[in-house]
């Protein structure tokens, strides 16, 4: 079945490709008159000319202009209109009597955010990468249909953050699966979405559960390439499987950890489609993250104001770019030791 | 039974049971009905009318009450089944219900007014699926654009993906030009910088060339994915060079070499991150929601959740929408879904 799905799939994409076959052997006599001209570095530079535009255009040239905007007040949209206002934007971002209390701050929501974002951070990593362990290591035993196991896990990542969360908004709510599931063992109903530890909670939760499944193959694809000869081993041995997990599997284990934990925690940090979908931010600000006060500071509130929107963005990005930093070095670490090995 | 049992307790090499398989069993077990059960859970109750979904406890089937239109009453009143005095079930129509008595009317009889204990009596109900949650959103509302919108993105930007993203790869890997390392690099640093952290310039940009409120702004800036050039560079550094010498020596352009030679042995590679693009495209929140501010332009995503949104939220139409936005990540994975997870683990991309 799943053949004949690959060959269906690939006769569409025949279709849908054909008049782009026929705009090949179209473009390639003057093609072919442009390499002439301007040799194969000509053509190198048109090979790389599309998408290195559109990356110039869309990503780099946004990223520049992103710290002018940080610098500059007022609510017009283009940067030729605003006002230049020096650090202001970022002064009043860190304006602030007790960091710890967002209350005080001149930009509370902000604050609010920051921890918010901080704590969901801490909880949802250590979730994320506690469940996606056990799960590779269940999956990684000697179990029978091993890819339809692996594929269960693997099913939510697809799904769109909306489908997610409207998902569970459904089975969340008031009279919904989960409040009767606690009826039928006698336990009272919670109102999960509008009490505010709960629904803190319930985007942990969520969010983990749209994503566990990812990080659990990254990590299976670790436990699977650990040299099966070393487990012999240590059965010969007499090990006892708690001194085998632990110094074995997990020294061995530790890069694709490490991997799976910057990527965990980047992600993480930008937190916010599904939770968005499901709490919308709520109640009051228990669900606010940081991605959602940039694009309600920019965009969706009546007072907006694209600096500051900017200011925070660049706060993020950095945080992002340290992390990001972190995972290249762990990777060329590992690909150094790989090739020592 | 005895048979039974063995046969569930059965464990490979036939060895004893160990608390680690017992535990194994029981992950696998509660995973199946935790990853599945939620959208299962969706589909069934997206075959509901708004009185059965409005029920508590909610019920597995979707039933509907039975009504009767009886003489003497504008609209049509709901059935149930009462014991009567003989003991034998009567069907009649509830008038009104005051207290735990309500009031009721025999069908056929409209004329004298029966009191009933509402302990005494249950709802009449067959099974019925309620496919108008399904017509109904895509006749009376725009559910049918925004169908078309998201289709629209997501062929174009994959076919733009695809083809930009293939050539960067091939000037990348098969040629030797100064900078190459630089532009590698950049594209490296586009790793770190993700949509959220450039929302507010890359806004100015696209309505400075008038593209706010246009599918193409949604498109143009997703299509230039750094990880898409990579796969298909790593991909193509395997093909052997030679096969393009032989092809020069036959007197082909640079173009046909990319066209003919390079583009048909990548194929699988770009299967792969074709069937990516459409996942990404096809679920794309954040930026089209800040981009697509009227609805003849909102994507599924975007028309779902505005829909989801509103004040008197219509929950049978958006269960039924979100079953129909789930459709095609749900065929992928099931056709495709060994494809994906292979290729996870040999590229990390997601």
């Amino acid at each position: 079945m799943a053949n004949a799905a690959v060959g269906l799939a690939a006769r569409a994409g025949a279709i849908i490709l054909a008049p782009v076959g026929w705009l090949a052997r179209v473009l390639d006599p003057p093609l072919r008159l442009m390499q002439k001209a301007g040799g194969q570095n000509g053509m190198v530079a048109f090979f790389l000319a599309p998408n290195m535009l559109i990356f110039g255009i869309f990503v780099l040239f946004p990223l520049v202009i992103n710290i002018a905007y940080s610098m500059t007040g007022g609510s017009a949209l283009f940067l030729e209109d605003r006002v230049f206002v020096g650090a202001d934007q970022y002064r009043r971002l860190f304006t602030c009597g007790n960091y710890l209390d967002p209350g005080s701050c001149a930009e509370d929501l902000f604050w609010t955010a920051v921890w918010n974002t901080s704590t969901f951070v801490v909880f949802q990593v250590a979730l994320m990468i506690g469940v996606a362990l056990v799960t590779a290591l269940v999956l990684n035993r000697d179990i029978r249909a091993r890819s339809f196991w692996r594929a269960v896990f693997f099913f939510p990542v697809l799904l769109s953050p909306v489908v997610v969360g409207l998902i569970w908004r459904w089975i969340l709510q008031r009279e919904g699966l989960l409040n009767y599931m606690l009826h039928g063992i006698g336990l009272d109903p919670v109102v999960w979405l509008v009490e505010r530890d709960w629904a803190f909670m319930a985007a942990i939760g969520v969010s983990v559960w749209a994503h566990v499944g990812f990080y659990a193959l990254i990590l299976l694809a670790g436990l699977q390439a650990i040299p099966k000869d070393l487990y012999e081993a240590a059965e010969m041995d007499g090990t006892r499987p708690a001194r085998v997990f632990r110094r074995i599997t997990l020294p061995l284990l530790a890069p694709n950890l490490l991997v799976v934990l910057v990527l965990t925690l980047i992600r993480a940090v930008q937190i916010f489609d599904e939770v968005y979908v499901l709490t919308g931010g709520g109640p009051g600000t228990s669900t606010l993250f940081i991605t959602q006060y940039i694009y309600e500071v920019g965009f969706a509130s009546l007072l907006r104001n694209p600096g500051l929107a900017s200011a925070a963005s660049i706060l993020m990005g950095s945080v992002l770019v340290i992390l990001t930093l972190a995972q290249l070095g762990i990777a060329r670490k590992n690909e150094m030791r790989s090739k020592k090995g | 039974m005895s048979r039974a049992t063995e046969f569930l307790l059965r464990r490979r090499g036939g060895e004893r049971w160990h608390w680690t398989d017992v535990f194994t069993w029981f992950w696998l077990a509660g995973g199946l009905v935790l990853m599945f059960g939620p959208a299962l859970w969706l589909v069934n109750s997206s075959f509901k009318t708004p009185a059965a979904l409005a029920e508590f406890p909610p019920t597995i089937l979707p039933y509907v009450t039975a009504q009767a239109t009886v003489e003497g009453y504008d609209r049509p009143l709901p059935l149930y089944e009462v014991a009567g005095e003989d003991g034998r079930p009567r069907v009649l129509a509830e008038v009104r219900r005051i207290g735990i008595v309500a009031q009721m009317v025999d069908p056929q009889e409209p004329g004298e007014t029966i009191r009933v204990n509402i302990r005494d009596r249950t709802p009449k109900r067959s099974v019925s699926f309620a496919t108008d949650n399904y017509v109904e959103p895509f006749v009376a509302f725009d559910f049918l654009l925004y169908l078309r919108n998201s289709v629209f993105v997501t062929v174009m930007a994959t076919l733009i993906t695809l083809i930009t993203n293939s050539m960067a790869a091939f000037a990348l890997s098969k040629y030797n030009f100064t900078g190459r390392s630089a532009v590698m690099l950049l594209i490296i640093a586009t790793l770190m910088v993700p949509l959220s952290v450039i929302l507010v310039p890359l806004y100015s940009v696209i309505s400075a060339m008038g593209l706010f409120n246009s599918l193409w702004g949604v498109i143009l800036p997703t299509v230039a994915t750094p990880t898409g050039v990579f796969l298909l560079r790593q991909y193509m550094l395997t093909i052997p060079d030679e096969l393009i010498d032989a092809a020069r020596m036959d007197k082909a352009s640079e173009w046909q070499i990319y066209w003919r030679i390079i583009l048909p042995l990548t194929a699988p590679a770009l299967a792969v991150l074709a069937i990516f693009s459409v996942v990404w495209r096809w679920n794309d929140f954040l930026w089209p929601l800040i981009v697509l501010s009227r609805k003849e332009v909102y994507t599924l995503q975007v028309g779902l959740n505005t829909y989801a949104g509103e004040l008197n939220v219509q929950w049978h139409f958006i269960l039924a929408m979100t079953v129909v936005t789930m459709i095609p990540v749900v065929l992928v994975f099931i056709f495709l879904q060994r494809f994906i997870t292979t290729g996870i683990a040999g590229t990390g991309l997601k």
